[in-house]
């Protein structure tokens, strides 16, 4: 940026901050035990980026895994002639003879009906290739060659369950390490933790012990999980290794179905225990949000002057409370039916399996709710201080975000339309899916009408912000298909499916984490970051992320089922394409990633307030000391932009001291 | 309370005003997470739900291996435990140390009362070849009992259970009459009467569709609304507990799975009860330390509430699985 920038903290009158006031949570203590035993709530927050984004380059590793393993489907009926082929000439040339081409395309012919024919022609090329061939030259005999092939068709088969082998635990840990460790705790668990109490003008969140228990069954979960799946990978790749650490892997896919997951040699009953002790650190974040957005509010901030980010956020307690314990229950009773086949989901055992379903996915749908809710509550901030405008119809979409939290648990059953559910029960489910379209749009057209007349301006959080409104929409658009009876029978288990939870969970989660994560890390650091290169990371991400699931669509539609490892040939182009985009969506996050490296290595100090905002997080310096805030901040409407000046030479925004008396007084009593 | 008094609080964390929030916040954390524990259970009901519906005569029939007396004590126990727990937290507010200390102290008693008569309804089962998992007499994998040279004497057990019923053998009015006058029955007569009263006003033919109806599927199917329990082993005109042989071949493959349900049931509650224990031991520990008082009481109130939860699922528990009718 400009040459003008301070190399120093100011605070939001843009006065330097001196030096006995110069406190800062990151320097505040020093040393590895201060951070693992810290109840700080922006520790706490770091500590978790820092896991979660570890785990996100996991899931991330085996998404590519799978899409260059789909770029190559050994099942396709040329590829496996041409594996067969190739075989079969090896096997007899390690025999030291020597087979000419001819009779393996013979052999290979397609569409041979007379065997005896083919027979007779074959010993025909053999006799004359031996006696044209040296002395020295054996040629293979008919029966040998025969062997020969079988012995290739055999190799065939071994290393297509292989394959599948590999895809179905690849699969399986991408999806489950994504959901369960990514995109769940990725909003609430690192940008809520470190905002929520700044916003709400408090010192910490209700608990701050709970919360640090709350990290400690993350990673405790997390890595038992992962040690489990990944233990499968490695076993696979190397075997011996299974003799030291015994079996592992699930191959369940993140859904862990019955009757497959009772009966699959997996480690089910592990990798179930690890979710289980996730789910308990998601409860304890959700019940810290909620005691502390209830009791920690600010004078002055009633329920409907709350940022709309807190809102988002209590809508997401609330779900994880009520939905969270019903998935540990069934965890429970699924390791029970594995364990002591109690029966209540095996069907040999008069257990029904469809009980799971419904089960798990009326934890699963509501947590889909917990991915999307927080991402709208970002989008909800960044896109109206970005417009230098007040948000649109607050009212609604504060109400909205509880109306989804209510709708997303009575729809469960849009899962399972195919699972043999009555009929009744299936249109049900689909008019209340569909219901939970009016919330979704109230929400998107709110956020363009706070963009209508504002002064726009595209820094990297807004581009983010903006590339959500416009994958969310394609995603909840296609939900609506999913959500249509006739239609859903065709894409069910297809790509579609694929296609559309992407689009709202990366498309829309992913993407709304990455503004969040623009727009509050001056804050969180102290550092800007450099802007371009944001904007650059933002744009190879955007387009990897459409080439690589838009093509999914038209995959989906024309039939490519969903968790196959190969597929016919017809597809082929689709995939290839899908695997292009990947890549170029991992450059961008990596992109995105050597943007922050870069920030907290080389970054300039950035001002207390760079963007302009007003909720009461950027009523302090960045980054905030260890208690938060000097004095407690007055609580204003956080949408009110008007007391905040531009003042380039500390390229930030800071109060207009004569429009914010009570920020004066405030500071004057100094009762911190 | 004077401002001094409130700076100086060592209880009042840092990052609360008054000791007022903090205590507030913590009883809304509490609430919150018994919310969590409520719908976990609630899960567990679910299932019950779902296989009580769909297959009621296993249930009915199987229900009379459990031991409603020891059941019934229980739940007077657990009820008295609540009592004395609430009335603890209230000698804590009011800094009444002795009582708080005896309240506590009744409280886990009443605990370990509970946890006593439960491991000696689990362990009557266990011996009667009726345990969790496929260790139970009416396990039935793939169409064939795995435990068959337990089956009698499991069956003998249960159903000597339901004796004292049978006993009596045809109900006479007058033992109705007496019967009335045993409260806890009350109702369910009543029901029985209606039943009765109703099945006779019904068509001959109708009477018979009840009789015949075919057996339940094995679970939820497509015809969610068809499921029907097999009538027939209802036989409450008869007056008469359902035996082995009442029910019919494809529901006496399930039997087991109302143990399963019982176990899970009782067995996750139980656990609760113990961490209830521990925890209520915890606050014996501190209150004769002279921990509690009018300023800082908030364990005590939040493990009350913990407590009284517990109770709560118990009171659900106790008619849902000891007596069906
Ligand atoms: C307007 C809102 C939405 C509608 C109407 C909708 C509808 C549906 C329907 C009907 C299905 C089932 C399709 C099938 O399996 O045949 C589905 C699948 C799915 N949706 Fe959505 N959805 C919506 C929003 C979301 C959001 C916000 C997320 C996540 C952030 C999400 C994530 C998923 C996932 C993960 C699946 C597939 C799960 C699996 O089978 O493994 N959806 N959606
Ligand atoms: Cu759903």
């Amino acid at each position: 940026m400009s040459a003008t920038q301070p190399t120093q903290q100011t605070d939001i009158f843009g006065k330097p901050v001196d030096e006995q006031h110069k406190d800062n949570y990151l320097t505040h203590q020093r040393g590895l035990m201060s951070w693992l035993f810290t109840l700080d709530h922006k520790r706490i927050g770091i500590m978790y980026m820092i896991a979660v984004l570890s785990f996100f380059f996991v899931g991330g590793v085996f998404a590519i895994v799978l899409r260059v393993m789909l770029t190559m489907p050994i099942a396709d009926a040329s590829n496996q002639m041409r594996f067969e082929m190739n075989d079969t000439r090896n096997i007899v040339e390690s025999s030291g003879a020597t087979v000419p081409e001819e009779a393996i395309k013979l052999l290979y012919e397609p569409g041979v009906t007379d065997a005896e024919a083919q027979q007779q022609k074959i010993e025909v090329v053999l006799t004359d290739a031996a006696s044209s061939a040296g002395a020295g030259a054996k040629v293979v005999e008919y029966p040998e060659l025969i062997n020969a092939r079988d012995a290739a068709a055999q190799k065939y088969t071994q290393d297509l369950t292989n394959h599948n082998t590999f895809y179905n635990q690849s699969f399986t840990l991408h999806g489950a390490v994504m959901v369960f460790l990514f995109i769940i705790p990725a909003i609430p668990a690192i940008i809520g933790n470190f905002v929520l109490p700044l916003m709400l003008g408090a010192k910490d969140v209700a608990f701050p012990r709970l919360n640090l228990a709350s990290w400690y069954c993350y990673m405790g979960g997390a890595l038992f999980f992962l040690w489990v799946l990944g233990k499968g990978i490695l076993n696979f790749l190397v075997p011996t290794l299974e003799g030291v650490w015994g079996g592992g892997g699930l191959d369940t896919g993140w859904t862990f179905y019955t009757p497959y997951s009772t009966e699959t040699n997996t480690a089910v009953v592990a990798a179930t225990a690890g979710a289980f002790v996730l789910g308990f650190s998601s409860i304890l974040t959700a019940v810290n949000f909620i005691a502390s957005i209830h009791m920690l509010r600010p004078k002055g901030m009633t329920w409907f002057r709350m940022p709309l980010m807190l809102w988002a956020l209590y809508a997401t307690a609330v779900i994880q409370i009520l939905a969270t314990p019903v998935l540990a229950i069934t965890l429970l009773l699924l390791i029970a039916e594995r364990a002591f086949g109690i029966g209540i989901f095996d069907p040999a055992l008069g257990g029904d399996p469809i009980l799971y379903q419904h089960f798990f996915w009326f934890y699963s749908h509501p947590a889909v709710y917990i991915m999307i809710l927080p991402a709208m509550g970002i989008v909800s901030e960044v896109i109206s201080v970005f417009s230098r405008k007040h948000i649109f119809g607050y009212a609604f979409i504060a109400c909205s975000s509880m109306a989804i939290a209510i709708l997303g648990f009575l729809v469960w059953g849009h899962h399972m339309f195919t699972s043999g559910q009555s009929e009744l029960l299936n249109a049900v489910f689909s008019i209340i899916t569909m219901l939970v379209a009016i919330p979704s749009a109230i929400k998107v057209f709110n956020w363009l009408t706070t963009m209508y007349n504002g002064s726009i301006r595209l820094d990297s959080p807004m581009l983010y912000a903006l590339g959500f409104i416009w994958l969310f929409t394609i995603g909840g658009l296609t939900g609506i298909y999913c959500a249509t009876l006739a239609v859903n029978i065709h894409i069910h288990d297809t790509y579609f499916i694929v296609a559309h939870f992407h689009y709202v969970m990366v498309g829309s989660t992913l993407f709304a984490f990455l503004a969040g994560m623009h727009y509050w890390w001056p804050k969180m650091f102290g550092k800007n970051y450099s802007e371009r290169w944001a904007r650059w990371g933002w744009l190879l991400v955007f387009v990897g992320f459409n080439i690589t699931f838009f093509i999914q669509f038209i995959m989906g539609a024309l039939g490519m089922p969903r968790r196959y490892a190969t597929y016919i040939d017809k597809y082929t182009i689709y995939h290839h394409i899908s695997t292009g985009g990947s890549l170029i969506l991992t450059v961008g996050l990596f992109l995105v990633l050597f943007v922050w490296i870069h920030s907290l290595l080389k970054g300039k100090q950035s001002p207390a307030n760079p963007w302009g905002a007003n909720s009461l997080e950027w009523h302090t310096i960045s980054p905030p000391p260890h208690a938060n805030f000097d004095h407690a901040p007055p609580a204003t409407d956080p949408y009110d932009y008007s007391h905040w000046r531009w003042r380039p030479e500390i390229a930030g925004y800071v109060l207009n001291e004569d429009s914010e008396p009570e920020e004066k007084d405030a500071m004057a009593r100094n009762d911190s | 309370m004077n401002k001094v008094d409130d700076n100086h609080d060592p209880h009042l964390a840092h990052h609360f005003d008054t000791p007022v929030q903090q205590y507030s916040s913590a009883k809304i954390g509490m609430w919150v997470f018994l919310a969590t524990e409520i719908l976990m259970f609630g899960g567990l009901f679910c299932a019950y739900a779902v296989y009580r519906g769909t297959h009621p005569d296993v249930f009915l029939y199987a229900h009379h291996f459990l031991d409603t007396n020891l059941g019934a004590i229980n739940t007077v126990v657990l009820l008295a435990s609540s009592l004395t727990m609430a009335w603890g937290v209230r000698a804590a507010q009011l800094g009444q140390k002795p009582i708080l200390v005896i309240m506590l102290l009744l409280t886990l008693l009443g605990g370990v009362g509970f946890m006593g008569i439960k491991t000696i309804e689990y362990s009557s089962k266990y011996s009667h070849g009726l345990w969790f998992g496929s260790d139970n007499a009416f396990y039935v994998k793939s169409g064939k009992y795995t435990n068959p040279e337990e089956l009698t004497g499991a069956i003998e057990y249960g159903e000597s259970h339901a004796m004292p019923h049978e006993d009596k053998g045809e109900l006479t009015d007058e033992h109705l009459e007496l019967q009335v006058k045993d409260a806890a029955t009350e109702d369910v007569l009543d029901n029985q009467a209606a039943g009765e009263a109703q099945d006779q006003s019904l068509p001959a033919s109708a009477q018979s569709n009840i009789g015949n109806a075919t057996n339940a599927p094995a679970g939820l199917s497509s015809k969610f609304a068809e499921v029907e329990g097999d009538g027939s082993a209802y036989v409450t005109s008869e007056k008469k507990p359902l035996t082995y042989e009442d029910l019919d071949p494809q529901q006496q493959k399930l039997v087991s799975q109302f143990f399963q349900i019982y176990f899970l049931m009782t067995g996750l509650h139980g656990i609760h009860v113990l961490v209830g224990m521990a925890l209520i031991f915890w606050l014996f520990i501190r209150a004769l330390r002279g921990t509690f008082g009018p300023k800082y009481f908030v364990p005590v109130d939040l493990v009350g509430l913990y407590w009284h939860i517990v109770d709560l699922i118990w009171i659900f528990l106790f008619p849902l699985l000891y007596l069906i009718h």
